[in-house]
């Protein structure tokens, strides 16, 4: 799935502009005015980031993007986008994140069923605007025709596909900052040029969308190896894409000391025998949070592995277990040196 | 939705507007009018809850500055997090300038109220409780401010934690006072933290009544310059309910005021009754670290005038047994590990107390190691600057 949905995106890159002059549609673009005005846009529709919102069909300036190793959400679906105002192109910075010009925006809609039974739940938006980020959730109406603002977030029962039956939640505006947040400013996460395929970023230079490929570029795995590649790098992979925009200095979750980026290499920073701080009964009565050759003795998995509010890890952004990722961290921890 | 509409263009407009009062009743929807309301308020708005149960699926979180969130009073505008789905705490605040007061919150499944990097907050008038006492599946920490800069917490009440009723980490500028701490595993923790006052409360029947602790491998340490006086720590003999693992997991049943690690901790004019293992426990960090910013000893901590009666008859340490049999039925007030820094005295005791040192010599040896033997600290304490200790005068203003 994941590498389909890859190539779909480098393939929207290629022609998707083509697409929709060769169509000969006259479709009014998107609504930059709506992403830089200080309001926020009550529905999705009023951005026009979609020529069909039900089907996901991005506008001629909105791009579909993959991740090698993603963010997981209770197994749903995502479907990432970047819009660029035109004219402007995207500025690589080594490995992190690209730079976004004022006026862009970054479109991520969460969905779960396949084929014809697939449910659109929910769109979130970045936002760049003169003076920073915006971040603002919308929640897709039951005839999925539209989206409609949730500050406040919400919560709708559904299943997952490892057919957990849960209540799912939207985040409000301000869950979002939890995540998107470093120094109290919101910024994006995901997309990293460590984290995104050679082949697309190469095609976004050929369209003039972003500078060049930098040096460091598509060096996280891709995760669809999760089951037999390498332990190590795709542990640190899941965490960093995970965990880390909470778990750095200046994130969420600065004050427990653990800072779980790819890049950091002090292992106790990482959690290797690092006692927990304000973990509570999230400790799980372990002493550490990576115990090396004890996964089960390794706090940090402990949370991983728990759905409960007050123990889970991630606080937000799950209401089940994923066991893909369980089952890396473990294997990472368990072939620790000891 | 109008409203929302309407109220976004408003916010998002740069025109200063008049501090505006956004009621919300309990009811159908509290989470999501209360919510929306947090995110839509201006800077200098108060959001009032009225009277009533609110019933709370998830934590909330304000992020705007300058904001008074207020109930009707702690008895009668209760948040009940009993049912909550998720988030790590009932509530979350993230800005600065923020006044929380007059309100209960019950049952939060993580810590309760959570301030990060929110200066000059004030907390005030709240009661933060789990209704089944002290339980190991509550949540850590009752009222938890941390990595700021002013913190005035006045008045609150705060059991059933299972880390730390009061927790104050990674902060400096810090009051905690009129409050009452009870059935907690820690009734009053100050962590990482500098310039703080600690005054006027009463810490009864934790595992340990006040502990002023700085530990290693975190992002903010070096705790210091910590004033205890005029509390009552009476009676913190609740076996201690910690999970395992963490930290306060240590802290021995019936311990009164205990200092780890630290620098400039004066102890005064406090009454530390029936503490069952120490009036006073003065101890080095210990456990292993690898941290070279991090001084794992006591230095200058000054115990003054105090009344301590009734401790340290069953002290819940190894060997704590017959330790208080031979010293006649009970340990003095002052307990101390024997270990300090080689540059810098770790302990004056300049009221009339007894003590007993555990003499040991290493940073991580255990009451194993321990050849007990009566304490003489010297009574000539240092004087430090403490002009900064404390939460700035202005946030006074807001306990209103």
């Amino acid at each position: 799935m994941r590498r389909g949905a890859g190539l779909l995106a480098l393939a929207c890159v290629t022609f998707g502009a083509a697409l929709g002059h060769a169509t000969g549609v006259d479709v009014p673009p998107v609504n930059g005015a709506a992403v830089q005005d200080a309001a926020f846009a009550r529905n999705l529709s009023d951005y026009r980031f979609f020529t069909d919102g039900a089907r996901q069909m991005p506008n001629s300036t909105v791009t579909p993007y993959a991740l090698n190793t993603p963010l997981w959400s209770d197994g749903a679906e995502k479907l990432r986008f970047i819009y660029l105002p035109p004219g402007t192109q995207l500025v690589a910075d080594g490995e992190g994140l690209l730079q976004f010009p004022v006026g862009a925006a970054i479109i991520k809609t969460f969905a779960f069923g396949e084929g014809g039974a697939r449910r659109l739940i929910e769109t979130r938006v970045l936002l760049h605007r003169a003076d920073g980020w915006v971040a603002l959730p919308y929640r897709w109406n039951a005839d999925q025709t539209d989206a409609t603002l949730a500050l406040a977030g919400g919560r709708l029962d559904l299943v997952t596909p490892a057919g957990a039956a849960i209540s799912y939640a939207i985040p409000n505006k301000n869950q979002c900052k939890t995540c998107h947040s470093k120094d109290g400013q919101v910024i994006p996460i995901g997309p990293k040029a460590r984290n995104l395929s050679a082949a697309w970023l190469g095609q976004m230079v050929k369209v003039g969308a972003l500078d060049r490929v930098p040096v460091g570029a598509d060096s996280l795995p891709d995760w669809s190896a999760h089951a037999t590649g390498p332990a190590a790098p795709l542990a640190r992979a899941y965490l960093d894409v995970n965990c880390a925009h909470c778990h750095q200095p200046g994130g969420g979750a600065s004050n427990s000391g653990l800072d779980l980026r790819w890049e950091q290499d002090d292992t106790h920073a990482i959690g290797v025998f690092k006692r927990p701080v304000a973990a509570g009964r999230g400790a799980g009565g372990h002493e550490f949070s990576i115990k090396p050759g004890a996964p089960d003795a390794s706090i940090l998995l402990y949370r991983m592995d728990s759905a409960e509010p007050g123990i889970a890890m991630p606080e937000l952004g799950k209401a089940s277990v994923d066991e893909d990722g369980v089952a890396v961290v473990r294997r990472w921890i368990a072939e620790m040196k000891h | 939705m109008n409203r929302i509409a309407f109220a976004a263009v408003l916010l998002a407009s740069a025109a200063p507007l008049a501090a505006e009062t956004h009621t919300i009743a309990p009811g159908e929807g509290a989470q999501e009018r209360l919510q929306e309301a947090l995110i839509l308020a201006a800077p200098g708005d108060e959001i009032v809850l009225e009277a009533g149960r609110f019933v709370l699926t998830d934590g909330l979180s304000l992020d705007v500055d300058g904001v008074t969130l207020r109930g009707q009073s702690a008895d009668t505008t209760i948040l009940d997090f009993t049912s909550q789905q998720g988030a790590g705490e009932g509530l979350l605040v993230t800005s600065d300038n923020v006044t929380l007061r007059d309100f209960r919150m019950e049952n939060p499944k993580g810590d309760g109220i959570k301030s990060k990097g929110a200066d000059n907050i004030v907390y005030t008038r709240l009661i933060v409780t789990w209704t089944n006492g002290p339980d190991p599946s509550n949540g850590a920490y009752a009222i938890y401010p941390v990595e700021s800069t002013g913190v005035l917490v006045d008045g609150v009440i705060v059991s059933g934690a299972s880390d730390a009723g009061i927790y104050v980490g990674q902060s400096s500028r810090i009051t905690v006072r009129n409050s009452i701490a009870k059935e907690n595993v820690a009734g009053i923790e100050i962590e990482n933290s500098r310039d703080a006052l600690v005054e006027n409360n009463i810490a009864t029947k934790n595992t340990g009544g006040i502990l002023v602790f700085d530990l290693p491998g975190l992002p903010v340490i070096g705790g210091g310059n910590v004033i205890v006086r005029n509390n009552i720590a009476s009676d913190n003999n609740t076996p201690n309910f910690a999970p395992p693992g963490n930290i306060v997991a240590g802290v021995p049943s019936g311990t009164g005021i205990m200092v780890m690690a630290n620098e400039n901790v004066l102890i005064e004019d406090n009454i530390v009754s029936d503490n069952a293992t120490a009036p006073f426990m003065i101890i080095a960090y210990t456990q292993t670290f690898d941290d070279a910013r991090y001084n794992p000893f006591p230095r200058n901590v000054v115990i003054g005038r105090n009344i301590a009666e009734g401790g340290g008859k069953a002290p819940d340490l190894p060997g704590g047994e017959q330790l208080a049999a031979a010293l006649g039925g009970a340990i003095p007030p002052v307990l101390w590990d024997g270990l300090s820094d080689p540059e810098t005295a770790p302990l004056f005791v300049t009221g009339e107390f007894a003590g007993v040192s555990l003499n040991l010599k290493a940073q991580g040896q255990g009451m194993s190691d321990a050849q007990p033997s009566v304490l003489s600290a010297p009574a000539d304490a240092p004087a430090w600057d403490m002009s900064a200790v404390g939460a700035p005068a202005e946030l006074a203003a807001r306990l209103k």
